[in-house]
């Protein structure tokens, strides 16, 4: 697993409200749906383009769900990878500038 | 089970208004023979009491939105009005006639991410799309938008209202749909005015047309199954609903009232004296709506067709019964499947012995009240 730092960023292009504990989202692009569970909609609400994903998994995840850190951030980036394909969030090396989050 | 119908079911479980149709005016540039509104725009809400209705709605949960009318483009706001639910998140459907869309709105449009824009085509031919909008030139006009909307790359679903006046024109508008590369939906609903007049639902396609429909499988996808004569009505049927007016749904008027559905005009308040979470929460109407499952249905409840049926509570609203069932759906029902509902059973018990044969006995007994 490689530990460079990756930072996600919320689209624009999408459509998005809280069902419950959940989070549905719609790419406006495709019209891929997703229903993000808890760790996912932990995950999403960090997602603004400044906070290292190493930290959210951290912060959002390991703090509140029983989980290993190396396992939760494997499958934060497997999750983050499917979501960045249908273009709900973009993906970066270098945090975002302000102009690119939404 | 689709990730829509589970969204679907936990909406329902936490009582959460998934979607809602807010039609931003009843005025309108056509005048279809079909329509089932007046076009009074007295009394419309402002640019600010709708943005407020969208952010309520958007609070409560709404994710499915769709803005239609009347031609919802007659509002100078429109634009402002679609920005602002996109600005929310909210995934925005626009229902138009489509006949103001030039260059500058269709890509604006395609900028605002709208899910999908709906537009009416009731026919292959211009003269019949004409004869119905009352509008000349309208089949043009509207073509020609759809055009456009399709090379700025939105997503169109044509509607196709099926009624005399275009009657047998539906495969020819489903192939124009295929050529365009948009989808297409075909309604055979003729919904009765609001005000409770029923003349226009003479408009209504006859039952052999209906039955043409229900068993082609370019309509229907797999006839067999659509057409399958006995679904099993078992207690999760019975401890179901009809449909997802007033549980997950919310149809809002350009006059700021509150209704189940937009085809189920009990009023539950208006937005102007009660916010719409009061409203969704807290409503006699809608409490009493949901109160009632399938087996609370006097007659329904014991119809063969009680797992498959699309029955609308709404149009029973409007024959006098929420409870009770609804004639269209009935007929719907015997058509798709050849057997008669437990409604049309029991009316065809009270027609005298003497009628000549059963299809003047079903014409006489099925017809919605006029």
């Amino acid at each position: 697993m490689t530990t460079e730092e990756i930072y996600i960023a919320q689209s624009t292009d999408i459509a998005c409200s809280t069902l419950g504990d959940d989070t549905i989202i719609m790419s406006t692009l495709d019209s891929t749906v997703f229903m993000l569970n808890a760790v996912g909609t932990a995950i999403w609400k960090a997602a603004d383009g400044e906070i290292p994903l190493s930290r959210i998994v951290q912060e959002q995840v390991c703090s509140q769900f029983e989980v290993a850190e190396d396992l939760a951030l494997a499958d934060a980036k497997e999750f983050v990878g499917e979501l960045a394909q249908h273009g709900i969030l973009s993906i970066t090396s270098t945090p975002h500038s302000p102009s690119e989050v939404l | 089970m689709t990730l829509i119908e589970e969204m679907n079911q936990k909406a329902t479980q936490l009582g959460v208004p998934l979607s809602a149709h807010l039609d931003i005016t009843w005025r309108c540039n056509e005048r279809c023979v079909h329509c089932y509104l007046d076009h009074d725009g007295k009394g419309e809400m402002t640019t600010a009491e709708i943005k407020s209705v969208i952010r309520q709605l958007s609070e409560c949960g709404t994710f499915f939105l769709s803005i239609s009318g009347g031609e919802p483009l007659l509002r100078r706001d429109c634009f402002e009005i679609l920005e602002y639910a996109r600005a929310l998140r909210l995934n925005v459907k626009l229902k138009t006639n489509a006949v103001m869309i030039g260059p500058k709105e269709s890509a604006r449009i395609k900028q605002l991410g709208i899910e999908q824009v709906q537009i009416s085509l009731y026919s292959h031919r211009a003269e019949t799309h004409d004869a119905i909008t009352k509008l000349p030139g309208s089949w043009r006009r509207t073509m020609d938008a759809i055009g456009r909307l399709k090379a700025d790359g939105v997503k169109i679903s044509l509607t196709n209202v099926l009624m005399t006046y275009n009657s047998g024109h539906a495969k020819a508008v489903k192939r124009l749909a295929n050529d365009l590369g948009v989808g297409f939906v075909v309604d055979p609903t003729i919904t009765p005015k609001l005000d409770g007049d029923w003349s226009i639902t003479k408009l209504g396609i006859s039952s052999k047309e209906l039955e043409e429909i229900y068993h082609t499988e370019e309509f229907v996808g797999n006839v067999g199954e659509f057409c399958a004569p006995v679904s099993e009505v078992d207690e999760d049927v019975l401890d179901g609903y009809s449909c997802s007016a007033g549980h997950t749904l919310a149809y809002i008027s350009p006059f700021a009232e509150v209704f189940p559905c937009v085809q189920f005009p009990m009023s539950c308040g208006s937005l102007r004296e009660q916010s719409f979470r009061e409203i969704w929460w807290h409503s006699k109407q809608l409490g009493e709506l949901r109160s009632v499952h399938v087996r609370d249905l006097h007659t329904c409840s014991h119809c063969t067709h009680a797992g498959s049926c699309s029955r609308c509570p709404g149009l029973a609203y409007m024959e006098g019964d929420f409870r009770g069932p609804s004639s269209q759906d009935c007929e719907k029902s015997y058509v798709r499947t050849g057997i008669p509902s437990a409604a049309q059973t029991a009316a065809m018990s009270r027609v005298p012995a003497a009628s000549s044969g059963l299809v003047q006995i079903t014409q006489a007994a099925f017809n919605a009240p006029s």
